[in-house]
């Protein structure tokens, strides 16, 4: 038996499929997922995040210890509630994780994922030895992404009396509301709120989303649009294997001469030696599905492998991505079913906003 | 719990087989645990019609949102039929995987081999065989 949020009964009730997922029970759908992913795309779903895991980190030095442990820089948030997505990377310049970091009114708030929870806040702990700086996990934290064109004004419509703050957010902020937060972020391509709430209003405020027409879904359905948005899922797409560069991460490092952070020599010998692979984008037309693990094959450059590919409900056909040789050019095949297949490669996303983006 | 039909015939391999009538058309579809375990059908892969079939043979592929998973003749015969409307409205195998769902019908060589395959008890005994 795996850890169960606060939601658990509420999707048993509402029928869900609970799978395993980085040591949590959690619903992989409802029903349909190809269901759930569509209603995400043309009006709103709820996601039941709570696994996620929500660090504070306070103190004098925390702006300098995270300029120093992260490869992005949260000197770029201006302003209270901003927030910016990084890795957090080792000595080699390898990913341990990926995580946003929210300037919050006095210090910072990170989230980082659930699989790799352990690790990190190790991490996060060794290298504040030399900083002022307090790390404080908030496990009693509830956090539901309300995600979809019409998610924001649902959500306004469970909570009227916050209508006023979360009309005020702007993309990519979050504001506190007493021990609330209110969020606008998500892992869709879709508008949305990630809302975090105190683990003993979380049912109540779920049951609030539902009375607002908000359906909920599983992780299954997280993970296609997550795909078709071009976003990286940890422990597929990046590990401790890659860089950032080699990751499609290359926006998230700050590179600037008065910096030093973890990572920061290995990557600009890796940019001095030659970046060797990169992520891109793979779409295939015809029927059948790209799945994670299948061979890239590219002719007179070499090889590669699809590090997570599904069936596009919004496009109709299969997308991936795919680590390949730096020098492959808009096409490549991939070893299907002992079939070899063309596929286009294009540049992340494929969708956003319901649309087809991808060129 | 999945349903299981009583009257129908199955493969360990969640294949099921429905004797029609006439005493040699049988059809053939996925069950209603394979079509929970594989979760959103979004393609389907018939044989050719006329195709002669040996019992064991791959005669298709399913694919899912999770998962790709071949289909098995479970008898000798040849295809007389495929559900075409499956091009169009692969979810039907989720939906209605006993009736609207099927897959393909052959017209049996061998009835004798309808004796090898699973009943309903025995299927069900696999099942939960499997989730354990």
């Amino acid at each position: 038996m795996g850890n169960k949020t606060i939601l658990h009964d509420a999707h048993q009730n509402a029928g869900a499929k609970i799978v395993d997922f980085g040591g949590w029970d959690m619903p992989l759908h409802y029903g349909s997922q190809i269901e759930e992913h569509n209603i995400v795309r043309s009006s709103s779903g709820m996601f039941d995040v709570s696994h996620m895991t929500i660090v504070d980190v306070q103190g004098a030095d925390s702006r300098d210890y995270l300029r120093f442990l992260l490869a992005n820089d949260v000197d770029k948030l201006a302003v209270t509630g901003k927030a910016l997505y990084s890795g957090m990377l080792n000595e080699a310049g390898c990913v341990l994780d990926d995580l946003i970091v929210y300037k919050m009114p006095k210090d910072y708030r990170v989230v980082v994922n659930c699989a790799t929870r352990e690790k990190d806040l190790a991490w996060m702990h060794k290298q504040a030895e030399s900083f002022a700086v307090e790390i404080i996990e908030r496990p009693s934290l509830s956090m539901i992404a309300v995600q979809g064109p019409e998610a924001i004004s649902r959500v306004k419509q469970a909570m009227p009396a916050q209508g006023a703050l979360i009309d005020s957010l702007s993309v990519f902020q979050g504001l506190e509301d007493g021990e609330w937060m209110y969020c606008r972020t998500g892992y869709t391509g879709e508008d949305g709120l990630e809302v975090l709430v105190p683990q003993d209003e979380a049912v109540s405020f779920w049951e609030k989303l539902l009375a607002a027409g908000v359906k909920p879904c599983g992780l299954g359905a997280r993970d296609t649009l997550r795909l078709e948005a071009g976003m990286n899922l940890y422990g597929a797409d990046m590990d401790e294997s890659v860089t950032p560069l080699q990751s499609n991460m290359a926006w998230t490092v700050a590179f600037s001469d008065d910096r030093d952070f973890i990572g920061k020599t290995a990557l600009l010998e890796q940019k001095e030696s030659g970046v060797p692979s990169k992520l891109v984008g793979l779409v295939m037309t015809e029927r059948g599905i790209l799945r994670g693990h299948q061979a890239v094959i590219v002719e007179g450059e070499g090889e590669g492998e699809i590090t997570s590919g599904s069936f596009s409900p919004t496009l109709g056909y299969s997308v991936a991505l795919a680590r390949v040789p730096a020098s492959t050019g808009d096409h490549c095949y991939v070893e299907m079913r002992k079939k070899k297949i063309a596929v286009q490669v294009v540049k992340p996303p494929f969708v956003r906003n319901g649309k087809r983006v991808y060129k | 719990m999945s349903n299981i039909p009583g009257e129908l015939k199955y493969l360990s391999s969640h294949e099921w087989v429905r004797l029609e009538s006439d005493g040699v058309t049988a059809t053939i579809g996925i069950t209603d645990h394979a079509q929970d375990l594989l979760g959103d059908v979004v393609f389907v892969e018939l044989p050719e019609l006329e195709a002669e079939l040996a019992a064991g043979d791959e005669a298709g592929v399913v694919e899912s949102v999770k998962a790709a998973s071949d289909i098995f003749a479970p008898i000798s015969g040849v295809v007389i039929a495929i559900n075409e409307d499956l091009e169009e409205s692969p979810e039907v195998v989720n939906s209605d995987p006993y009736d609207d769902g099927w897959f393909f019908k052959v017209k049996i060589s061998d009835a004798e081999e309808l004796n090898t395959l699973l009943d309903a008890e025995a299927y069900t005994e696999a099942c939960a065989a499997d989730d354990h």
